[in-house]
């Protein structure tokens, strides 16, 4: 883990030192960056690395949704469920996708290429409906619009 | 009056967002002259001369949150609030993407006027082209020496931190926000002790919305007096809105504070999608209570006018529904979205959210039972009020809003099984 550790140092050095705990979700992202999701022994790593206690780091990963602690697909489409995008089609694109994917909301393909996820509001009310993939936003969203997107991904 | 604009003044190109155009439209003047030939208490005084209002959502005059900091402490931290999330708001996210270079420098001249060393923009997790935008927009203003040690050559020195949330609604109320940059899951604080008295590791700290400190610029270019000018008197300056939902031509507008609501979604907007008639306006982020056509018919958009309308400004995100949607649904959707942001910390609101969630998920299958309604109301008395933080409120306002205006959908609902309108959210 010492290429970690670089990476960890290099983000220590932008938080005043007196904020050392205020590295624990900067590292968390890091890591999870890194690994596609995170255990209990990574945050006991991160704990460690920044000398707080374990449980500290274990309730932050635990309670934040965008830390994953299973296992996800090549591929995290994150689609919105919320207000804006239910008024403009979400319900619709999302069990499009699902019987494309051949997949319920939460799961993954088979093959591991894709893990499907319906999210709360993602700030894009006024290019409703719209999902994230990895980090990239696609909003304005239809069917033919998420066959494209889907099938330009590697 | 109505063409002043604080932020849509330049038109969106593939560059603007940069340094050298941010100049071009007389960016980071006003940095120099406040850093250059003003006081601390002189920019506190004409940002409070603005009557600038705080634009995440509560609308607490800027200056005078300023002002109940002790200046003396010998550490002061700002944060920028920019876990936008409400739903139906979409504009900070605008301003990251178009013109961060405008929020940086609202924070130096902000951090200069409150004696901050390091400031912070705590920016929701997901948020991804707005953050490569901030990060790129903050090198360039390093490297120009504007952000850092010896701003402009002068004394000054500031660096603004960037933090990064995980995911979590709750994180845009302020002591959650603070708790999550301290590192630990963000449950919100009691109050008081304010954030101005003991904020950020126990420091007086300063929290605003990216709106708001994307605003002081222009009000140190252009005096405060200038900015007061615009809007209504007690709500003053122009606002973002962002229009979602049931409309030709959705998106984000810049409009005097006061303009008509009604103008808004049939002018700007271009009317209801399919020349439908209206049925109902969230006018201020999904928390902010329902309001029927009649009452938006005169309703100006400014926080005294919706205020005596039974509803909120809030963050300025205007939700438009169409006639034919299924109210029943429509809150299921909302009631899901509170009891999964619910953060756990206080028992009204953790059990409160999940149990509304649950009835009003029952009725919307058609299981819905004699008394559903009455239980929704009394589980709402139960949260409001009862929380530490706003959420629990957030929660339980839209439940009383789509019951007092929509209750016979509720009532057909749980009597036939069925909605009353084929259960459709899209038009």
């Amino acid at each position: 883990m010492s290429c970690l550790e670089e990476k960890f140092d290099q983000l220590r050095s932008v938080y005043p030192a007196e904020m050392n705990s205020s590295l624990v979700l900067p590292l968390l992202h890091l890591m999870l960056k890194e690994k596609g999701h995170l255990t209990e022994s990574d945050a006991v790593f991160i704990a460690q690395y920044l000398d707080v206690p374990p449980m500290q780091v274990k309730e932050a990963l635990t309670w934040y949704t965008m830390l994953y602690r299973q296992p996800v697909g090549k591929h995290v489409i994150k689609i919105c469920r919320n207000i804006g995008c239910s008024l403009m089609g979400a319900e619709r694109l999302i069990e499009y996708l699902e019987r494309k994917l051949g997949i319920k909301e939460g799961e993954t393909t088979a093959d591991g290429r894709f893990t499907l996820l319906a999210v709360e509001c993602l700030a894009s009310c006024g290019t409703a409906p719209a999902m994230q993939i990895d980090d990239t936003y696609h909003e304005q969203l239809n069917e033919s619009k998420i066959d494209q997107i889907l099938k330009e991904l590697s | 009056m109505t063409e002043t604009r604080v932020f849509f003044n330049f038109d969106v190109t593939a560059d603007s967002h940069t340094l050298a155009a941010y100049r071009q439209r007389g960016g980071y003047q006003a940095l120099e002259k406040v850093l250059k030939g003003m006081q601390p208490i002189d920019v506190e005084n004409e940002v409070k001369a603005s009557g600038l209002r705080g634009r995440g959502g509560a609308g607490f005059p800027t200056g005078m949150k300023w002002s109940f900091v002790n200046k003396q402490s010998p550490v002061i931290y700002l944060c920028c609030n920019a876990d936008e999330g409400e739903p139906g708001t979409f504009k900070d996210r605008w301003i990251f993407e178009n013109t961060s270079h405008q929020l940086i420098e609202g924070m130096i001249i902000a951090s200069y006027a409150l004696k901050v060393r390091h400031s912070f923009i705590y920016i929701r997790g997901e948020f991804d082209l707005p953050y490569r935008r901030l990060m790129e927009a903050l090198k360039e203003a390093k490297e120009a020496g504007l952000v850092g040690e010896k701003i402009l050559g002068t004394e000054f020195s500031c660096d603004i931190i960037v933090h990064q949330g995980g995911g979590a609604y709750v994180c845009g109320e302020e002591s959650s926000l603070l708790t999550s940059i301290e590192g630990f899951k963000g449950y919100p604080k009691n109050k008081p002790p304010f954030p101005a008295v003991k904020g950020l590791y126990q420091k007086p700290t300063v929290i605003n919305n990216v709106e708001t400190l994307a605003t002081i610029p222009w009000i140190l270019a252009n005096g405060g007096a200038t900015y007061a000018a615009i809007g209504t008197e007690k709500c003053s300056g122009t606002k973002l809105f962002g229009v979602s939902g049931h409309v030709n031509r959705p998106g984000l507008f810049e409009k005097p504070m006061g303009y008509s609501y009604k103008k808004l979604i049939y002018e700007d907007c271009g009317g209801i999608l399919g020349g439908k008639e209206l049925k109902a306006v969230i006018p201020g982020g999904s928390s902010t209570p329902v309001l029927l056509p009649s009452e938006i018919e005169t309703l100006t958009m400014d926080a005294e006018a919706v205020q005596a309308a039974g509803s909120m400004l809030g963050s300025g995100g205007v939700i438009v529904i169409a006639e034919g949607t299924c109210m029943v649904r429509l809150l299921q959707v909302l009631s899901r979205f509170y009891a999964h942001e619910s953060c756990g910390q206080c028992t009204p609101c953790r059990e409160g959210s999940a149990w509304m969630n649950d009835i009003i998920t029952r009725i919307s299958r058609g299981k819905g039972v004699k008394g559903d309604l009455e239980r929704l109301e009394c589980i709402t008395k139960g949260i409001m009020g009862n929380t530490v933080c706003a959420l629990g409120d957030a929660a339980s306002m839209p439940v009383n809003g789509f019951l007092k205006k929509f209750r016979h959908e509720f009532e057909y609902f749980i009597e036939h099984g069925r909605s009353m309108y084929d259960g459709r959210l899209e038009i």
